[in-house]
């Protein structure tokens, strides 16, 4: 057998040529509209050997403070999610083209989209304005935008399943919630806990953010610090945010074996 | 095909199936299109299956047994013609009926693989079958009463898989999982059982096992079966009356025992020398307490 190879295309490689410059044109542009520029990293450098000193003089006055807010942080991202989940499981299967009609499908996906496309920061200003300052306008925040991240997550989940099984459950004459009850969810269930323990750990982080404009948690005392020059503090303050989010990895590792 | 034609073992079944299930394919067709080309699957099928039968459905791969199964209980939709089952409409030109569940929960389908939910357990997966007579509160939350969970139990006991009943039903072996289907039709209490090769690659003993326990079922509860088989003689053996398709088109229907070679060939094509070669060699001994139906068929 005698194979043979494709000829060399010059049509190929100018088009390989084009899009390599296009890509370089576009990261210029963006470089001007991001306003990088390295040598400030340089000719400040005092500003930043300060804050790496206070890196090695923690300040550990107010901890007691930081841990209580540290859980009231937890507490939002717990909540946060899990509402999130109570939203996506819906919406998620809706937005599946094996499980809804394109009419159902489409306006589930457009309202995923817009809770995606809003951060959860400007939900955050949003929900203050509706219910006031602290941790209950940054939970609806978060709430609201892991919903729209969760959804399409979940609607992917649901489209990667082996129709096979579906299949036979609806070949006993069972009606199209008992096919998601019993051919879908055992399938997507492993892939959904794992998304949503991710997110979980996106949302402690996300919620130490929400903080900053004072809808609660951690974020609060974290911007006052680095305002306060006060850069010990930060230190400490970012040090509980690293293991808080380090022991939430180690405990839902654990959890996602458990359910494999 | 003449309506004269219609064929079943027994004057004795017929009597027991009284609201009969039988099968009424009149011009059905298929046309599957990927990209430019088009593929006739199916090409104007007219069937007549009484309740109480145990047909053979032979073909060659790709002539359309799949195809045709999937046809009989609405998962797939023709492009004309209709099936109907116990004088109930399945599909017409095209259209799935509006109540397409209620025949569908008489119909137990046993698919050639992963047709169960790999992650439920097994003796849940045969809890699927009552499904459609659950209510809606009961079903969605899993909740089956005791006597439920034993009838399951008992089905799984009649094609020895109760040892197996709250394992996963992905860590079944194929034959297994085959049988674990059979189960799941049982407890259906299915009138009819559409088995789209369920001995497909398996061993020769449990497909014989799995063909075992399809005519007791058969012969025990008057349920109608229809299996697609690719082994000519476990249709001889097994099934009074076969329905050979060739690309798309029924090539033969009738008596199993008239099969003679050049029939082989014609379903076949040029690979028929090799089937018969296997229906020479080789044939399925049924077990002694079983008459042979094909004999009783031809009297
Ligand atoms: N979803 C589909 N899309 C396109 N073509 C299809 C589809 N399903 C079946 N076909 C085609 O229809 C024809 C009949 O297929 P079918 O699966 O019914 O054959 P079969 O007799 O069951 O074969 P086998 O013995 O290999 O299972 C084949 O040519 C197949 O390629
Ligand atoms: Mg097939």
């Amino acid at each position: 057998m005698n194979h043979q190879l494709p000829p060399f295309s010059w049509t190929n490689a100018l088009w390989h040529a084009g899009f390599l410059l296009a890509f370089a044109a576009l990261m210029a542009w963006a470089w001007h509209g991001a306003r990088l520029d390295p040598l400030l990293l340089l000719t400040n450098a005092g500003n930043s050997y300060e804050f790496a000193q206070g890196f090695l003089k923690p300040n550990f006055h107010d901890w007691r403070a930081y841990v209580d807010e540290i859980a009231v942080t937890l507490h939002m991202a717990l909540w946060g999610t899990v509402l999130a989940v109570v939203g996506a499981v819906p919406l998620g299967l809706l937005a599946a083209a094996n499980i809804a009609p394109w009419w159902v499908r489409q306006p589930a996906r457009r309202l995923l989209d817009a809770l995606r496309a809003i951060n959860e920061m400007v939900f955050a200003l949003f929900f203050m304005v509706a219910v006031g300052l602290g941790p209950f306008a940054g939970t609806l925040a978060l709430f609201v935008h892991t919903t729209g991240i969760l959804g399409k997550l979940f609607s992917e989940v649901v489209e990667s399943i082996d129709q096979r099984p579906v299949e036979g459950i609806r070949a006993t004459g069972a009606n199209r919630l008992e096919e998601i009850v019993y051919g879908v969810i055992p399938q997507v269930l492993p892939m959904w806990i794992s998304y949503a323990l991710y997110r979980f750990e996106s949302n402690v982080r996300s919620a130490s953010v929400v903080g900053m404009v004072g809808a609660g948690g951690i974020g609060y005392f974290l911007n006052e610090s680095v305002r306060s020059y006060d850069y010990g503090a930060t230190a400490v303050i970012m040090g509980l945010i690293v293991i808080t989010v380090v022991a939430i990895d180690v405990v839902s590792a654990q959890v996602r074996k458990a359910t494999l | 095909m003449p309506p004269g034609h219609f064929f079943h073992p027994t004057g004795r079944m017929r009597v027991r199936q009284e609201a009969a299930m039988d099968i009424a394919v009149d011009g059905l067709c298929k046309t599957f299109r990927s990209g430019s080309r088009l593929c006739c699957a199916l090409h104007q099928i007219d069937l007549r299956i009484r309740a109480g039968e145990m047909v053979a459905l032979l073909g060659s791969s790709g002539s359309g047994k799949s195809t045709l199964m999937r046809h009989l209980n609405g998962l797939a939709l023709g492009d004309c013609g209709s099936v109907r089952i116990g004088g109930l409409d399945v599909q017409h030109r095209g259209r799935i009926h509006g109540d397409v569940r209620r025949v569908r929960a008489q119909v137990g389908m046993i698919f050639q693989q992963f047709n169960l939910v790999g992650r439920l357990s097994v003796a849940t997966n045969v809890l699927a079958g009552m499904l459609h007579r659950l209510p809606l509160w009961r079903s969605l939350t899993m909740r089956f009463t005791r006597a439920e969970r034993l009838a399951a139990l008992d089905a799984l006991d009649r094609v020895g898989l109760v040892e197996q009943a709250w394992q996963r039903a992905s860590t079944l072996s194929g034959g297994q999982q085959q049988r674990a289907a059979i189960a799941r039709t049982l407890v259906q209490k299915a009138r009819l059982i559409l088995g789209d090769e369920p001995i497909a690659s398996l061993d020769p003993e449990s497909a014989k096992r799995v063909m075992d326990d399809l005519a007791a079922i058969n012969r025990e509860d008057g349920t109608t079966v229809v299996v697609s088989l690719h082994q000519v003689d476990f249709a001889l053996a097994y099934c009074p009356r076969t329905v050979a398709l060739r690309a798309g088109r029924v090539v033969f229907d009738g008596p199993s025992i008239e099969i003679t070679p050049e029939i082989l060939r014609e379903v076949y094509g040029g690979d028929a020398a090799s089937q018969q070669r296997a229906v020479g060699s080789s044939r399925i001994v049924r077990p002694a307490h079983s008459p042979p139906a094909a004999a009783v068929a031809a009297v």
